[in-house]
This record gives structure tokens, C-alpha cells and sequence, in this order.
């Protein structure tokens, strides 16, 4: 009976498919965020120059978070700035390792509202870097960026928020798995 | 024809093996379907106990019997254990029973195969139930085990968790293996696929549905495993990850999976509804394609179980229209129930009862679902008793009622014995006011924004919540009548014939009750005109 064995045989192939149909979901979320901005998601450095940068005045506000149980002083400088479209900004942060371990962190970033996302750029950040901090050490990060002028006409003000994650752990185990 | 059930020749001519061997090694798609029926009548009373559990807990506002932690357990296990080891355990035994006699076919095509799908079950849930006797307690996220609170803030037996679900899967996939196997393969000659029975359609198409999703589910905990152990970040925020994501993989393959938890209870109760009417279901070929067109509906929806998650507009919009579509499919099979009733000559037998019950009961579900699909009255049913009440209605009087039918209603074919009667119908009326006293106020206490998964709840709502209880208990109760009305037939029970019902058509009632331990070794003859099921 080669029919049972050719459809057992299609019904496998079509299980491992799907197996890696869930895993090949992970990208193609990605993907899908980055270019709608659904979530509020942004890519790291990008570089853009623009001929026309309009003349649209927008609100930033800057926010930051510390995950359950993270200790660090984490802050920007500044809560709020007006910025034009097509210039270049700076903000800086600060992290302070406030406890007596080394430890390593990790900001992630979201703007809101999440249409805005992709027409923030961030022309030089920290977005994907981990931090690493002896005990009581502090640093100034600077962060440069961007607004773009083709941003929506209805949206007049823009939140950036950053939220600080321990990953000591995470990164422990990552070594001493490899 | 024998070639099919390969390695199996040998006891051809004789009856089954005595003593424990008999199922352990069994190859015959009868003895599996006994098997997973009864593990799932067992799980049914595990996970009962522990519905007991939190409506006892339940009954009075305030925390009285059991920890909030405890409490979680319940709630996450409860739901497991309803899901994956009641309603599709059965629905697979059914299958078993049912396709090869409903088809014409010796046996299903993989006999081993399908000894190795159900032996691993309870290998599974006795890992998920040790759990319990562990450090950290059983899982307590929650049946739908969103990340990170499965992950970095999971109990360590989350690794157990993950074993689990993977043996459950891959005994999915294995009888799903089978069954579209079986069926594309084994019909008796004359059978065409517009002729089979509705149950083995439906069957067929959820069969699909869990080849499709299942190993997306399998990905899914794998990622949870990898994030957990290996450093990964799928779902971790803290390194890139985004715990969102886990909610899109583990929905994509979660609403499939109420699906396939609700087609075979549509062929059921289509089979059980024309032969207590006395007339071929109405319209046939427009319940074929309803199923299908559900079934592949079923993939594009699955973000209305997310829609607070702050999708835009656009998605929203889109998950609630095609949400909203499957009502259309959905509605065809309700209206061809009913016209197939309508002006036939109905008994009541508990088959009957129970099925026109679903019926009624399923489209109350149905329609609480349309109101969950309206995205912008969502942010204000989500996480409250009204999605309890709305699931546990296509759930319990939805594919637990259908299940219990088919039992009533197969019963006698597979044991050779009738049912009592009386006591058939005490647990149909007992069974219906309770499981309405129950679940009925949870739409009330729902509205009006008691959250689910809370232990405790606030003074407004106790009067609800006593009642709710009340019925659950008794529900509970009634269950127990069924195991006995079932024992009580078995051993005490009064002769059957093959027929067992007047009105039954289909091949299996062409056979004796209770039927040979193998049968259809030579193909039926069609043309004499008893396919259609
Ligand atoms: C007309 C058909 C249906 C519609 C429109 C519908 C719609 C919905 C919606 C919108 C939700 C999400 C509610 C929320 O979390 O806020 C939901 C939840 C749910 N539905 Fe349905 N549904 C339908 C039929 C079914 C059927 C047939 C089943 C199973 C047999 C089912 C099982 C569930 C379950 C288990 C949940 C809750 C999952 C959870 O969060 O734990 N639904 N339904
Ligand atoms: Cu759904």
C-alpha cells in the first residue's frame, strides 16, 4: 500500500513545515513591526539627512523606566524638548549602578503613539547595547536623533520611552552555555 | 486489503488478548477507542475536582480554603487538563471507534502507530500532575501560559510543563497522522469523499488543523524552553525580545485549537439529530463546505483574543470583520439543524436531548463571541467572567454535551447493551439546569467587571457567585450519574440490536452490537445502498 506511505510521508514533511512556519513567525513579526510601527518599535542607528526639513515644531517627551526589581538610577537629562522636523538632536542619560555587584544592563526603546515610530531616527544610541557597570560606576550615554518631516500632520508630539532590564543573568547563563 | 494493517496478520481470525497485554500492545482501533475514552473520563473527574476546588473557593467573597497560589494552580491546570486531556482525548477515541466502521475500513491505517499516540497521554499528564508534588507547585499561568509569566517568573516545573505539552502534541499529530491516513486511503470502494458521513468529515478537516497548528504550539514552548535555559531572548524584552510576539504564535495556533475542539461535535450532532428526526440531515453539501469554510477561517483570526494588546486600528478592524465572518458558516450549520428537525418525526431518546441542547446552548456561545468580536466593547469584556462564560458555553453544554451524546448514543453499538433509559434522561435534565444555573450568571457577574483568575472578588458580586457555585457542585454531581448510567449498562444492561435505533443509517449499525473485535475485512457493498451516515 505505497498511497498510506506517500500520504504518512506528505503529513510529516507538512508537520516539520509547520514547525518551522512558528519559528519563521519570529521574523516576520519583526519585519511586519518594523515597517508599520505597530508596537512602537524602532531600529537602531540609522544615518538620514534631509534637503527639506520643514519647519513643524514637535514635542519630545523623554521617559524612563526600571523593570521590576532593577535598582539602577536611570534618567534623561531633560524630560521635555521642542524640536523642529529634519534637525539633529541630543539628549543624554544617565545610569548609575547604585548597589555593590558588577551587573549588566539593557534599555529597550517604544515610541508612542506607535504610528509615530518609524519616523523617529535615531542617528546614534544605545539601543541594542548592553551596559556593563562596576559597582557604584556611572555613565552619560548621548543620544542623537532625528525627526522625520514626512511624520503625519496629525501627530504633533512624540514619547520616547525607555525601559532599563537586568540581564546579569541572562548573560551569565549565555556564557556558560557556549 | 489485509496488506493494510501490516504486522498485524497474525491474530487476524481471533479475538483479543487476555489480561493487561490486551491493552497494552493493542493495535485494534476499537480497544484504542476504549482507552482514550476512559482516560478521558478520568481526566474528566481530575479536572473536575479541581473546578470544585475554585468554586468552593469562589462561593464567598474573601479568601477562605485554598492560597492565591494554589488558587493559580487550579485555574492553569483545570484548563489543561479540560482541554488536552478531555475534550480531545475523546473526540480521538470517537474517532477510533467510529471511522474505520463508518468507512468500511478493517482498521485505521497505522495500527502501531496509534498504540504509541495514546500510550504517551498518560505519560504526559502524569508528568503535568507530579508537578504538583514538586518544589515550586504545578504551573500556575494559566492555561493560555503567557510569557514572561511563564518564563522569568514561571515555577521551575515549567521545564516538566514544556515535556508535557510536547508529548501531548506529538500524540496529536500522530493520531491526526492517522486519521487523514485512514481516511484517504481505507474507504470502502464506492465511498466518494461527498458521500462520507459528517462525523468523518469533520474529523478529516480537524485533522488538518492540528497538523497545522500543533507544531506551531510545538515551537512555541520550545522558545519558552530556549529563553528559559539557553539565554535566548524570543520573549524577554530585557534582550530584544518581545513578549507580545508569544501572544500572536501561541493565538495563531490557539484559535485553531477551539476549533478542533468544536468540528467533531458538529458531525456528531448531525448524525444524532437525523436519526432521531428520521430524515437525511438537510443539506449535506453545505455542511461539508460550512466546516471547511470555519476551518480556514480559523487561521485569520486570531488576534481577537489580543486586541487590548495596543494593535492599530487597522488590525483591529480586520480581526473583528473576519471574526465576525465565521458566524456566517457557523450560522448555515445551526439553520440546517434546525430545518432538518423541522416536520420530522423526533423522539427524544438522551441522544437527543443532549443534541438539541448543544444546539441551543452552542449558538447562546456563539452569540456572546459575536459581542467579544466588537473590538471596541472588548477593552471591557477582555479578561472578565464574560469570555469565562462566553468559552465554557461552546465548551461544556457546546463539545462536552456533543461528547456526552455520542456516548449515549454509540453506547449500546460498542458494549451490545442499552443504556437505562430513565437514568439517561435524569443526567440529561440534571446535566442542563446545572450546567445553565452555572455558567449563565457569569455573563451578569462578567458585565459587570469581575475580572477571571482572581481568587477574591468584591461584595457586589457574592449573590452571583453563590449560585454559580451551587450549580457547579451540582454539575459535578451529575457527572457521577453518568459514570454510573455507563457501568450500569455495561453490566446490567439489556440487550441491543445491531440496528439499536430505528431512524440510524450509516454502515456502523449494519453491524452487530456490539460488533466483532474486527470487521469490514472485506469491503462493504455500498450499492446496497446504506453509505450516507
Ligand atoms: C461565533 C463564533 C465565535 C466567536 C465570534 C468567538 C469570539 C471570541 C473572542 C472575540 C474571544 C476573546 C475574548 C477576550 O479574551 O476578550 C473569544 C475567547 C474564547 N473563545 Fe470564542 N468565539 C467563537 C466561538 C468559539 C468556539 C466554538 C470555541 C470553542 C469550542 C471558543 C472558545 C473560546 C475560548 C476557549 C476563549 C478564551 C480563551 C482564553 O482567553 O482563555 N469560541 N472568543
Ligand atoms: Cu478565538
Amino acid at each position: 500500500m505505497s498511497s498510506i506511505k506517500k500520504s504518512v510521508s506528505k503529513l510529516f514533511l507538512a508537520t516539520v513545515g509547520m514547525f518551522l512556519f512558528g519559528f519563521a513567525l519570529v521574523p516576520i513579526y519583526d519585519v511586519f513591526c518594523e515597517i508599520t510601527g505597530l508596537n512602537g518599535k524602532v531600529t537602531g542607528p540609522t544615518f538620514s539627512e534631509y534637503e527639506d526639513i520643514g519647519n513643524r515644531e514637535i514635542k519630545i517627551t523623554f521617559t524612563t523606566t526600571n523593570n521590576n526589581g532593577m535598582p539602577w538610577f536611570f534618567d534623561s537629562d531633560r524630560s521635555q524638548m521642542k524640536v523642529k522636523t529634519g534637525e539633529q538632536n541630543l539628549m543624554s542619560y544617565v545610569f548609575t549602578n547604585t548597589t555593590d555587584k558588577p551587573m549588566i544592563a539593557q534599555a529597550i526603546p517604544s515610541v508612542s503613539p506607535g504610528k509615530g515610530a518609524q519616523y523617529f531616527h535615531k542617528t546614534e544610541c544605545f539601543c541594542f547595547e548592553q551596559q556593563y557597570l562596576e559597582p557604584g560606576e556611572s555613565i552619560s550615554i548621548p543620544l542623537k536623533f532625528v525627526i522625520d518631516p514626512d511624520l503625519p500632520e496629525d501627530i504633533s508630539s512624540l514619547a520616547l520611552g525607555y525601559t532599563l532590564f537586568d540581564i546579569t543573568k541572562d548573560q551569565m547563563t549565555k556564557q556558560a552555555s557556549n | 486489503m489485509s496488506a493494510v494493517i501490516e504486522g498485524h496478520h497474525d491474530d487476524h481470525h481471533h479475538g483479543p488478548a487476555k489480561g493487561i497485554t490486551r491493552w497494552l500492545y493493542t493495535t485494534n482501533h476499537k480497544d484504542i477507542g476504549s482507552l482514550y475514552l476512559w482516560f478521558s473520563f478520568i481526566m474528566l473527574f481530575i479536572g473536575g475536582a479541581m473546578a470544585m476546588v475554585i468554586r468552593a473557593e469562589l462561593f464567598e467573597p474573601g479568601s477562605q480554603i485554598v492560597s492565591p497560589e494554589f488558587y493559580n494552580q487550579m485555574v492553569t491546570n483545570h484548563g489543561l487538563i479540560m482541554v488536552f486531556g478531555v475534550i480531545m482525548p475523546a473526540f480521538v477515541g470517537l474517532a477510533n471507534w467510529l471511522i474505520p466502521m463508518q468507512i468500511g475500513a478493517p482498521d485505521m491505517a497505522l495500527p502501531r502507530l496509534n498504540n504509541l499516540s495514546f500510550w504517551i497521554l498518560p505519560a504526559a499528564f502524569g508528568v503535568l500532575l507530579a508537578t504538583f508534588f514538586m518544589e515550586g507547585g504545578a504551573p500556575n499561568f494559566g492555561w493560555t501560559f503567557y510569557a514572561p509569566l511563564s518564563t522569568e517568573y514561571a515555577p521551575p516545573t515549567v521545564t516538566y510543563f514544556i515535556f508535557a505539552v510536547h508529548i501531548m502534541g506529538a500524540s496529536s499529530i500522530m493520531g491526526s497522522i492517522n486519521v487523514i491516513t485512514t481516511i484517504l486511503n481505507m474507504r470502502a470502494p464506492g465511498m466518494t469523499l461527498m458521500k462520507m458521513p459528517l462525523f468523518v468529515w469533520s474529523w478529516l478537516i480537524t485533522a488538518y488543523l492540528l497538523i497545522a497548528v500543533m507544531p506551531v504550539l510545538a515551537g512555541a514552548v520550545t522558545m519558552m524552553l530556549m529563553d528559559i535555559h539557553f539565554g535566548t531572548s524570543f520573549f524577554k524584552a530585557g534582550g530584544g525580545g518581545d513578549p507580545v510576539l508569544f501572544q500572536h504564535i501561541f493565538w495563531f495556533f490557539g484559535h485553531p485549537e477551539v476549533y478542533i475542539m468544536i468540528l467533531p461535535a458538529f458531525g456528531i450532532v448531525s448524525h444524532i439529530i437525523e436519526t432521531f428526526s428520521r430524515k437525511p440531515i438537510f443539506g449535506y453539501d453545505s455542511m461539508v463546505y460550512a466546516i471547511a469554510s470555519i476551518a480556514l477561517l480559523s487561521f485569520v483570526v486570531w488576534a481577537h483574543h489580543m486586541f487590548t494588546v495596543g494593535m492599530p486600528i487597522a488590525g483591529e478592524l480586520f480581526f473583528m470583520y473576519s471574526t465576525m465572518l465565521i458566524a456566517i458558516p457557523t450560522g448555515v450549520k445551526v439553520f440546517n439543524w434546525l430545518s432538518t428537525m423541522f416536520k420530522g418525526s423526533l423522539t427524544f431518546e438522551t441522544p437527543m436531548l443532549f443534541a438539541i441542547a448543544f444546539v441551543a446552548l452552542f449558538t447562546i456561545g456563539g452569540l456572546s463571541g459575536l459581542m467579544l468580536a466588537i473590538a471596541p466593547a472588548d477593552f471591557q469584556y477582555h479578561d472578565t467572567y464574560f469570555v469565562v462564560a462566553h468559552f465554557h458555553y461552546v465548551l461544556v453544554p457546546g463539545a462536552l454535551f456533543s461528547i456526552i451524546a455520542a456516548v449515549y448514543y454509540w453506547l449500546p453499538k460498542w458494549t451490545g447493551y442499552m443504556y437505562d433509559e430513565f437514568m439517561g434522561k435524569t443526567h440529561f435534565w440534571l446535566s442542563f439546569v446545572s450546567v445553565n444555573l452555572t455558567f449563565f450568571p457569569m455573563h451578569f457577574v462578567g458585565l459587570a467587571g469581575m475580572p477571571r483568575r482572581i481568587p477574591d472578588y468584591a461584595m457586589q458580586f457574592a449573590d452571583y457567585n453563590m449560585i454559580v457555585s451551587v450549580g457547579a457542585f451540582l454539575f459535578g454531581l451529575s457527572q457521577l450519574l453518568f459514570l454510573y448510567v455507563v457501568l450500569k449498562a455495561i453490566f446490567y444492561g439489556k440487550k441491543a440490536t445491531g440496528q439499536v435505533w430505528e431512524g440510524a443509517q450509516g454502515l456502523e449499525w449494519t453491524l452487530d452490537s456490539p460488533p466483532a473485535y474486527h470487521t469490514f475485512e472485506t469491503p462493504p457493498n455500498l450499492e446496497a445502498g446504506e453509505a450516507k451516515g
